[in-house]
């Protein structure tokens, strides 16, 4: 019986008319029927996320073509002035990528530090207890959408600065880049303590065992074996500094500038594409089509950025097996 | 060389420690401190304007006017045009890769390039639903517009969560099912969905609760938001509660600023909800294994 039907089935299908296949149906091969098409479709589920990625690398490269034949790429590339919507045009990015820069080095200069101590601290120092309370409360400050911090740097962090720094104007590269560092604290501080907690115990206990205290131990010995974990989710929240969009549209500010002074107002690549679909520039013509080369930029560089975490954490996980 | 003593200076390295300990500690405070600022800060700036009045009138230019009843309505419509898209898509992606994927260089490919779209920022998620949902399929500023990009966005998140939950479904139960005659579906079907399901939910109603504050993608995808009506079909235009608040606050009128305070309250209490109902279901799931 079994070996019957899997010969008709595997026969062609050429002299088998449709009522007798129809007839044919036995249980048996009717559901062989809806598990192979099962299995078609859940496969097709699975393709829209290759399809997505296709869709994005199409969209981004096409539409950046038609930009590239009308502006030379290195002038698009090493150009200092952006100004694409002025009679004067100018199709320089690297106003634009130094907005960008700005606000990764900045909110890295909070989040990193301050992630990595609270990492330490909870893997380290706290009891089961404290740990329970603070990761619940560190993920709903990863939850809080990010036009929330826009708001909050807008209204409380901007007055603080300019009473520090009189003179200051509403906008500036500081409100936006401290208000990223601390929307990007509970990233570095999750993803770091999983690589410091992933250190066997024998590394401390050899540690402790030759004389050195508690502090030694954490510096000298976890952090240094779980450096490529820490670097990984360094990178990736440097990468997610790079891609925030509404915090930075709201606080820092829409003037495209080759500044080094957190004081004044910047403008990022993602900031930049929100003006241009906030306005009424008509599509298809050159100045719509910047929206999709700063995009394609902007998803070159935070691709290599997770690229290259995934690559130092792939190593990190050989180490200890 | 024999005059020479050990000295552990055991009393400076311990001091050192505890000036450590307590940085490390107040590094962690300072999260939770920022947060606590920050609720209390949106909590006192929107609190006057917070009234039945303010659910349920339409956006206006007078402060005292204004109301997110189209907002309101714009979030609900895509928080369920969204799950609807991006539940089954997800969770037929998780169940082939766990338990249909041959494990060849295609399948690697899948798995990786999932890790990868969970990193791209939003706003390009955005290009690419302009590009293609808004011109290519011709969805115009709709609210299918603006729910197909947010599927694509969330999509990776809900894969990864329903794997791993179908992953901790366990070998026995399947051998069982097996053992009795089943077809892989009928013991997917059966045995594996019904266990692996509450944890399915939670990792798919966090990831809503992130599409809900999303606004990146739909300003790109070109939601509005001046809309005194609410959506009546996928085809309508609309707003959502981010995209009202990024645009009171943008203004630069103190009176918008606490509306968009107000609203804030309001989208804050919405996802509180989700997540809480995730922990439930979390919880739950956590009994039964």
């Amino acid at each position: 019986m079994e070996s019957a039907e899997s010969q008709t089935e595997s026969g062609a299908p050429g002299p088998v008319s449709d009522s007798l296949v129809a007839s044919d149906l036995t249980p048996h091969r009717k559901r062989r029927l809806v598990e192979g098409s099962i299995n078609g479709v859940l496969f097709l589920c699975g393709l829209v996320s290759v399809l997505t990625t296709v869709g994005i690398v199409v969209v981004l490269v096409t539409e950046s073509a038609g930009f590239f034949r009308e502006v030379p790429i290195v002038e698009f590339l090493t150009g200092t002035r952006w100004s694409p919507m002025y009679s004067d045009q100018h199709f320089g990015i690297l106003p634009l990528l130094n907005g960008t820069l700005m606000i990764a080095f900045g909110s890295s200069l909070i989040a990193l530090p301050i992630g990595l101590g609270s990492a330490i601290y909870l893997s380290e120092y706290a009891s089961e207890n404290v740990r329970k309370r603070v990761k619940p409360a560190l993920e709903v400050l990863a939850g809080i959408p990010t036009v929330v911090y826009g708001y909050f740097a807008l209204t409380f962090i901007t007055p603080i600065i300019r009473t520090i720094f009189p003179g200051t104007g509403i906008f500036n590269a500081a409100s936006g880049a401290i208000v990223v560092g601390i929307m990007i604290i509970p990233m570095v501080s999750s993803l770091s303590e999983d690589a410091l907690s992933a250190v066997p115990r024998s590394l401390r206990a050899a540690a402790y065992g030759i004389g050195a205290t508690k502090f030694e131990v954490v510096t000298r010995v976890v952090v240094p074996a779980s450096l490529s974990g820490v670097a990984a989710s360094f990178i990736l929240a440097i990468s997610r500094a790079i891609g925030e969009t509404m915090a930075v549209t709201l606080a820092a500010g829409a003037t495209p500038r080759m500044t080094l002074s957190f004081l004044e107002s910047i403008q990022t690549m993602t900031a930049y594409i929100v003006q241009v679909s906030l306005g009424e520039t008509p599509h298809g013509t050159l100045e719509y089509r910047t929206i999709f080369a700063v995009g394609l930029v902007l998803f070159v560089i935070t691709l290599l950025m997770n690229l290259l975490s995934q690559q130092i954490t792939r190593r990190f996980r050989e180490q200890y097996e | 060389m024999t005059g020479e003593r050990f000295n552990p200076r055991l009393a400076a390295r311990k001091r050192n420690g505890t000036i450590f300990k307590w940085l490390c500690f107040a590094a962690t405070i300072f999260g939770i401190v920022m947060l606590a600022i920050l609720l209390v800060d949106v909590t006192s700036d929107g609190l006057r304007w917070l009234s039945i009045d303010f659910l349920t009138r339409y956006p206006s230019r007078i402060p005292a006017r204004a109301g997110i009843k189209s907002a309101i309505l714009g979030t609900l419509w895509m928080m369920g045009l969204t799950a609807a898209i991006s539940f089954p898509l997800g969770v037929g992606a998780a169940i082939y890769l766990e338990e249909y994927a041959p494990g060849n260089w295609f399948t690697r490919l899948l798995q990786t390039n999932i890790a990868n779209l969970a990193g791209v920022p939003s706003i390009v998620y955005g290009i690419l639903g302009l590009a293609v949902f808004v011109r290519f399929f011709g969805f115009q500023r709709s609210v299918l517009a603006g729910a197909a990009t947010l599927s694509l966005l969330v999509l990776p998140v809900v894969i990864i969560a329903s794997q791993e939950a179908i992953r901790a479904v366990p070998r026995s139960l399947r051998e069982g099912a097996y053992g009795l005659g089943a077809t892989r579906w009928q013991m997917i079907r059966h045995q594996v969905l019904p266990v692996a399901m509450p944890g399915i939910l939670t990792g798919t109603i966090l990831s809503l609760s992130r599409a809900i504050g999303e606004t990146a993608p739909l300003i790109m995808i070109g939601a509005l938001t001046f809309i005194a009506f609410p959506p009546t079909s996928p085809m309508s235009p609309f707003t959502v509660l981010p995209i009202q608040i990024f645009n009171w606050a943008s203004r630069p009128q103190a009176d918008f600023h606490d509306l968009a305070a107000a609203a804030i309250v309001v989208l804050l209490v919405i996802l509180l909800a989700m997540n809480a109902t995730a922990i439930l279901l979390r919880n739950r799931l956590r009994k039964q294994l």
